[in-house]
Parts: structure tokens; sequence; C-alpha cells
């Protein structure tokens, strides 16, 4: 099978590896790069817990293929944290309890925090639209609506 | 949150602290089963079965074999020539029961279409799965049957040879003549047909292995998504790999999620770990979704009639109560347990019924292999009451909150002993329906649904009540039953000699927060901050013994047993300070984690600075041995019975047939609330997977018997736009035998859930002459029952 050298740019790191082309974005993610933070759930894209960002698009990484990547910029959950410390989605999470078992965790903050870079004051109707392809079958997604609320409103605020 | 900040030790049980476990979680530096990584690891595929039923003619591997990174390709003939136990056991004995034997891999026939055949052990995950598409293997197909039903009474050859009718256990429940009496005298009699679908788990991680062997110290290490390592270790020593208990590790690291599914000892581990054995190197396993999908236990699966006998004023009679029920194509661990005792027992709800008679049959099918599933039995005898309550209501023409509370087990009759045999330890029914019902203006609603009715639009009001049986404890009383296992918990609280605390508990978290709430439930016993305190769980080389995380049973079993053990400890503590300060021990008081004489508050030594003198061991009190910890097995006197009562209000559009909820009320009485935050959590995620038994979910097999719903876009795990918001509301009704008070939250709403929805679009379908429509309910279902487009 044919392998082809490419390069992504991970959370600011930059990453030359040699892929298969079927080899998907996830694996070449978790497998070639070591960054685990982004879980398989479904393997068809139905379930979000593979959502990473590709230049600045929340994407699901199990349906992409590394090589459609190439010189991209790939942000993953593990660039979230500001110096160790959780970033502001983060910590609204973990006050409203917005995650049980935390497998689909990753990909739903990053679906979220690719929302609300542009959604100012969203109503719980459009976050739980925004949200729809991130599948969580532990919180009955409540409390992730009040997290994403609050990250919204603390942004609010501090503008 | 203001009150989750930095409690004191004394006010943390109770509090809405903040999880311990989550900041790894939010990172995505958490480490899941999929996350291990070893050197030289291989990777495992299991090729399963084409076909609902058939039996076996060839298999030829040569293909595979001769793929370039193939390491090794293995079946079940292999298997058995390796001289293993290679018997996946049931765990629950009932009189009768047939237990063909369930093999790691298939030799002489594929009993449904999830069986496994042969396994590749390949360089890469990508070359085993393509390895298993040149393994070929010759059929003879078989007819098959699926249906619980058509599989006892209809002629189709046997799923197994040693059950000739398919019927693995025949069980019954309760006094059928009193119930014959009951219905001969009553007034009024009703009748309701239910059918159960089966409910695929839904994990968001699938099932995953890594197996580690090395073969010159002959020890196995394998991590697991397990519910519970120790039960996995046993199995796998004493019924499938035949490895000496004491060189196996079994190994839980974060768990994607469980809600039964990761209790039970499936093939595919053990093949795992077998090939491991083998080959000498690590291997890993990781399900696909349709594998998962094809493999992890359904729950549910019933097919029942239900008749409740009633008086003109209200009074229920007697209730009898006939069910088939799917086990699937292998006998699971608790596969038997879970239609028969931990269903038939509480079919008398949260009502005083006089007699009850259930019958259930347990059939095999070709089918994926049914067991404990969130709610287990519980849910599926809760199911049946409320329903079976709702429609004898229509049938008296009462209103069914007016029926039921007319039934209640009053608040002074407790302990209740019903007629299927449970003794409730303690509940306060009318109080949990009356702050249910005060979340809605039940009367308002009334009026309000009339009107509509007259615009042709329908609203419906549904209120179930439940009561449900939890832990599966304690051991003896299970044991009678047939259960084949303990029912005991056990921990070990243990102080470090610097002071700081680690709490080693047996049972397996997969999201429910035990590392917060065990810390809670130590720091409040022992007065250390909760950042003192170090919860581990899911080792079994770091923990000696467990029994694991199911039944609703880890805060009331696994915590009540830390509540003992740190008891336990405080005492030793507290003999030592005696000793030291040189007082009685009885004079010597404990607040805060301050251990001080009467009256001489100054006079004080500090639980953990006791901790370095129990370890110096220089001056304890005569006969005191050194150390500062405790290994407790809690084995408790009775089941705790949770409880509570779920209102939903929904609207059904006729045109279309959509369902929309208008409001859910939650209220649930679990005991003692450890932590409100994790509590409400544990409430939401279980409506969420009633709401989605009730609405959307069920797995379904086509006429070849191959499962339909074999992917996410095909089986209907609710999403967010799918559910409400959720208002919840707690009673507090201590279980009076459990040394916290604490009854257990985890099943509770999905119990509740299912029949709350349906009981609520019955309700709006009313002028349809709807009694009851089988789950899942969804657009297509209301809308041709309402007559679609006439």
């Amino acid at each position: 099978m044919s392998r082809h050298d490419i390069s992504l740019t991970v959370n600011g790191t930059e990453h030359e590896l040699t892929v298969e082309p079927r080899t998907l974005l996830v694996d070449a993610l978790r497998e070639d790069l070591g960054y685990t933070g982004a879980n398989v759930g479904c393997d068809t894209g139905r379930c979000g817990a593979c959502t990473v960002r590709v230049d600045g698009d929340a994407i699901k990484s199990c349906t992409t293929f590394a090589v459609q990547t190439d010189g991209a910029s790939v942000e993953t959950v593990e660039g979230l944290a500001d110096d160790g410390d959780l970033d502001s989605l983060q910590a609204q999470f973990q006050e409203n309890h917005g995650l049980q078992c935390g497998y689909c965790t990753p990909g739903m903050l990053m679906t979220a925090d690719t929302f609300l870079q542009d959604a100012e004051d969203p109503s719980r109707d459009e976050i739980r639209e925004a949200i729809e392809g991130n599948l969580c079958r532990c919180t009955g997604y409540h409390n992730i609506v009040d997290a994403i609320e609050d990250t919204a409103g603390l942004a609010g605020q501090s503008q | 949150m203001s009150d989750s900040e930095n409690p004191t030790a004394e006010d943390v049980f109770g509090s809405a602290v903040e999880r311990q476990e989550d900041v790894p979680l939010l990172k995505g530096e958490a480490q899941f089963t999929d996350d291990v990584s070893l050197p030289g690891m291989t990777h495992l595929a299991v090729r399963r079965s084409d076909h609902a039923h058939a039996r076996i003619v060839g298999i030829d591997t040569s293909s595979a074999e001769a793929m370039e990174d193939v390491v090794a390709v293995f079946t079940g003939q292999d298997v058995e020539d390796s001289g293993v136990p290679n018997a996946i056991p049931t765990a629950w004995d009932l009189p009768n029961l047939v237990q063909p034997q369930y093999k790691m891999l298939a030799t002489d026939k594929v009993r449904h279409e999830g069986d496994g055949v042969a396994a590749v052990v390949a360089e890469s995950p990508r070359v085993a799965r393509d390895a298993l598409e040149r393994i070929e293997i010759e059929y003879e197909q078989l007819d098959h049957v699926t249906e619980p039903s058509e599989a006892v009474d209809r002629d189709v050859p046997p799923v197994h040879a040693e059950a000739e009718d398919n019927v693995a256990f025949d069980f019954e429940l309760g006094d059928a003549e009193a119930v014959d009496d009951a219905f001969a005298e009553a007034d009024h009699t009703a009748s309701v047909d239910l059918r159960l679908p089966r409910i695929i788990p839904n994990a968001m991680e699938t099932r995953a292995a890594v197996a580690d062997y090395e073969s010159t110290t002959e020890e196995l290490r394998i991590w697991m998504t397990s519910q519970n390592p120790h039960l996995h270790r046993m199995l796998m020593s004493a019924a499938t790999l035949g490895i000496p208990e004491n060189r196996l590790q079994v190994i839980a690291p974060e768990v994607g999620g469980g809600f039964g599914s990761k209790i039970y000892h499936y093939p595919d581990e053990a093949v795992t770990a077998w090939s491991s054995m083998q080959l000498d190197r690590p291997v890993k396993w990781q399900a696909t979704r349709t594998e998962s999908y094809q493999t992890d236990c359904h729950g549910r699966d019933h097919e029942t009639t239900a008749e409740v006998a009633m008086d003109d004023d209200g009074t229920v009679r007697g209730l009898r109560v006939e069910t088939h029920a799917g086990i699937g194509a292998h006998l699971s661990q608790f596969g038997s347990a879970t239609p028969s005792y931990l269903y038939a027992t509480v079919l008398s709800g949260q009502y005083t019924i006089p007699a009850i008679h259930a019958r259930v049959v347990g059939a095999f099918t070709n089918t994926t292999p049914v067991d404990a599933y969130r709610g287990a039995g519980r849910a599926e005898g809760i199911y049946v009451i409320e329903r079976a309550m709702d429609v004898a209501a229509r049938e008296l023409d009462m209103d069914p909150v007016e029926f039921k509370k007319r039934n209640l087990v009053p608040a002074e009759e407790f302990p209740y002993e019903s007629a299927a045999a449970l003794v409730y330890d303690s509940g306060e029914y009318e109080r949990g329906m009356d702050t249910a019902l005060d979340h809605i203006d039940y009367e308002a609603l009334r009026e309000e649904q009339e009107e509509l009715r007259e615009e042709g639009r329908y609203i419906g009001i549904g209120v179930a009540n439940f009561v449900e049986s939890a832990g599966l404890s304690p051991s003896e009383a299970a044991g009678n039953l047939g259960s084949q296992a303990g029912g005991w918990e056990s921990s070990i609280v243990r102080f470090d000699s610097t002071g700081t605390v680690t709490v080693l508990a047996g049972t397996a978290d997969q999201g429910q927060g035990h590392r917060t709430t065990y810390a809670q439930i130590a720091a409040e016993e022992l007065g250390v901050p909760l950042e003192d305190i170090e919860v581990v769980e899911g080792d079994t080389d770091r923990i000696p013994q467990g029994m694991g995380t199911y039944g609703s049973r880890s805060a009331s079993v696994g915590g009540g047993s830390i509540a003992r053990g740190a008891r336990e400890v405080r005492e030793k503590a507290r003999r030592i300070a005696a000793h030291q300060l040189e007082a009685s021990v009885d004079d010597i008081e404990f607040d805060d984690g301050e251990f001080h004489v009467a009256g001489a508050p100054d006079r004080s030594m500090h639980i953990q600075g006791i901790a370095h003198e129990a370890y110096l061991g220089h001056d304890l009190p005569e006969g005191m041995d050194p150390g500062l910890e405790v290994t407790d097995f809690y084995d408790p006197e009775n089941f705790t019975f949770p409880f509570g009562t779920h209102v939903a209000v929904v609207e059904v559009d006729q045109d279309t047939g959509d369902i929309d909820i208008r409001k859910y009320v939650a209220v649930d009485d679990c005991g003692e609330i450890i932590n409100p935050l994790i509590v409400d959590g544990q409430v939401h995620g279980g409506i969420a997977q009633g709401i989605g038994a009730a609405l959307f979910e069920g797995a379904s097999y086509d006429e070849e018997g191959h499962l339909e719903t074999r992917r996410m876009d095909e089986y209907a795990v609710p999403h967010s736009t799918q559910l409400p918001d959720f208002e919840t509301d707690n009673t507090v009704t201590p279980s009076p035998h459990n040394p916290l008070g604490v009854k257990g939250v985890g099943e509770s709403a999905t119990i509740a859930a299912t029949p709350t929805i349906v009981a609520a679009v019955s309700d709006a379908l009313q002028p349809f002459d709807i009694d009851h429509l089988d789950i899942p309910i969804t657009p297509e279902t209301v809308w041709r029952a309402t007559g679609g487009n006439d």
C-alpha cells in the first residue's frame, strides 16, 4: 500500500508523519502522534466523540482521512487548557457536572468551543442544536447545556 | 457554585462537591483501555458469524495466515485443543435451568450473528480486520428464531440441543391460587399486553481489552472495560482460561459508560488474553460499534400479559403476570436472574396488592444474549405494574392519580412485606407523589387538556410511581435464590504514615463519580480534608477483593463498607489518642478530625498526627498492633428500596405523530444524599435512557435473523434536541439498615421514565380510545394508531 508524507500542526506543534491513504485523522492523532484525547465511539461519524478542529472548523476525525488534512492546523481537546489550567468551558463542565464517564467529553468540548466562538448569548435551544451531532449516553445533556450557557454568559459579562 | 467551594470536612457529606475525577477527563489526559499501548503490542479482530443459526462445516484460515503482518489465526478448535476450561458460566442458578456450554469461540454451530468463529492477531488493527475477510467458512444454514414466544411455541430447531423446546427456565413467583380467588371475587378486571423491545446499552466507549502475558513468570495482566474487575478475574481464572487467580491482574482504567453491558465476562476478552498466552506478546482488541451492537448484552426483550383485579372503590385485589423473556443465544451471567428474581419481585410496585402471581418463561433465541441493562428486571417489572395500574384506572373510569394514591403502601406499614416476596425497608410513597405533583398544577392541566381537545390538540399527563430493589445483597438471601456470587462489598480504609488517606474500593466506576462520593464519606467519618484522600478503584492488584458496580449498589454497599471501615479506623485512633493524652477512651471526644479530652479542649491530637504515631509504634496502648488501616467486608442485611414519582406532560401532534415533552419532573428518594450534584446527574442520565426506551430506541432483527440496527445512525440513541430540560427534586427517607442511610440512585430514573412517558402519551390519546401503545412510541406509531391520514 502506498504511503504519504504529510505535515500536521497540532495544537501549535508541527509534526511530520507518513500515513497510508486510508489512515483516518483520528488514528493518525491517536496512534501516530499520541493525542489520545479524541475518542472513537461509532466509526460512522454519528457520535462525535472524535470531534477535533481543523483550520477552525469542528469536524469528525473518524470520517476524515489524514491525507486530506495535510498542511492543516488541527486543534484537539489537549490544546484547550491554558498552561495546565482548565479554560472557561472546561471549568463550567466541571462546575455543572456536565460529564460523567467522560468518553464523549473531548468531542463535546471541541464542538461547544467552536460554537461559542461565534454565538453570542445563545438560547438553550440553540445550544441543543449546536451539540446535536455529539452523543452523550450519561448526562441526558441538561448539565452540558447548562455548562455551555454559563460559559457564554461569563464571556458576555467580560466583554 | 458557592456551596461547592472547600466545604470543611464536617459538612462535606451532602455537599455539591465538584468531581475529583473531572480534570484529566476534561483535558483529554484520562486513560481508557484503548489508550493503553504496550511495546510489541499486536491487535486482535474477531470473525463473527454471518448467520443467525448455522452449522459450521469447515473453516479455512490459510489465506488469512499467509497475509503480511498477520501473526496468527485461531479457531474455536485451537482454543479447545489448548485444554483451557473454555466455558463462560452463568452466575445465577434457577430450578431446572438449562446451562449449555458457552465457548470462547464457536466450534459446532453459530447461534447468533455475533458469535465469534475465529480470531486474527496482526501487527496492526487494520491488517487484522482485513484478514478477517480472507477466512473462509462453510456453513449449513439452519432455521432460526428471534422472538421469545415463537422460540418456545413454534416448531423450530433448538438453539441448544440441551433445550429441545428452547426453554431455558420456567419460573414462577407468588401464589397462583390466591390470585385466582382474587380475580373470581373482584368487581372488575383489566388486562394489557406489553412488548418491551431489546435495548442496546450504548456505552459511548465500546468494549475493549489489552492482555499482556509474561511467560517467564506465568502472569497475565489485562486492562479491560469492566464494571467489576474482581468478578472478571474470578471468571477468567475459574471458567475460561484456568490461570491461577493469584497470577491474574485485571485493571479497569477509565471506563466510558457501562449501564450493565460491562458487567459480563464475554468471549472477547478471554480470546484476547488466551491469544497473548499463546503468542507471549501483548494483544489488544476493541469492538467496532457494529460488533458492540451485535455482542454487548442487550436489555429487556419481554412479551407480557398483565391482568389486574380491582373493586368498585378502586382497591386492587390481585395481579397476574405472564411473560416470555428472550435470553438470547447464550446464557449470560445474570441472564437467568434478570427476568426472574430481579423482575417478578418488584411487580407489587408501590402498592398493597394482596395477591400476586408471575410466570416467566425464559427462551433461547438466535439473538444477542440478553442480560441486565440499567434498571435490569426492575425496569421491566415497574413498567408492567404502572401500565397495568393506568389501564385499570381507565377501566374503572377513575383518575389514575387518585387510583394509584388509593393503593399506595402507607408510610406506617414499613417495613412492608409485599406479596412478591420482598420486604421494603422504608418509604413515604404518598409524600413522594405529592412532592412530584406540587411541581405541576394537576387540576389546571386537566382543565387545559379538556379545552385543547376541543381544538384538536392533545396533551397528556403521565404519573408513574416506582420502587427499586437495589444493592443485590445480602449474600445469604441472594444465595438462597440461586446467586453464585456474593452480595457484599469490600474496601480498605488506610491512613498513610504521613496522615494522608487511601481508600481502596472494590466497586468500579464508569462515570458515577465514586472518587468524589467515597472521598466525601471518608472525609466525613475521619475529619480529613478531601484533598488528603485518594480513592483507588479498578485494579485487582491494588484492591484485594470486590464485587463491582451494578444494581445501584456502589453508594449503599460500597459506600457503606467505606463508612464502616473509616469508623473502625477512627476508633483505633481514638484509643491511641486516649493512651497518649493519658485519658480514658470514654473521655475522648472527636470533632472534625480532632480528638480531645472532654472538658479540656487544649489536650488534643489530630487524627492525621495519630496516623504517624500508629506507624511509628513507639507509644501505643498495650497489646495494640501498629498501623492504621481496616479491611472491611460489608454484607447488608437487606436490599435497599429507592423510590419516587416522575411526572411528564406531553403534547402529541395527531397530524405528524410528534411527541413534545412540555415538562418532565423527577422526584427521587434515594435515602441520604452524599452529593446532590451527582444524584442529579444520575437522575438526568437515567431519565434520558428511560425516555429513549419510551420514544426512540429498540433493536430489531430482519427476516434472516440479521441485526437491522447495526450502526449509531440506525439505532436511535437520544440526541440533545430530542430531550427536554429536567426538573428534579428529592425526598429523603433514609434506609434504616444502611450505615449511611443511603439507598442508591443509579437505576431509579431509567426505571421511572419509561412508564411515565408512556402514561403521558396514552393519556393524551384517550380521545382515540387508546389505552396503551407499545414502545418505542415513534411518530409513525402515533400516526397509525390515531387513524393515519383518515
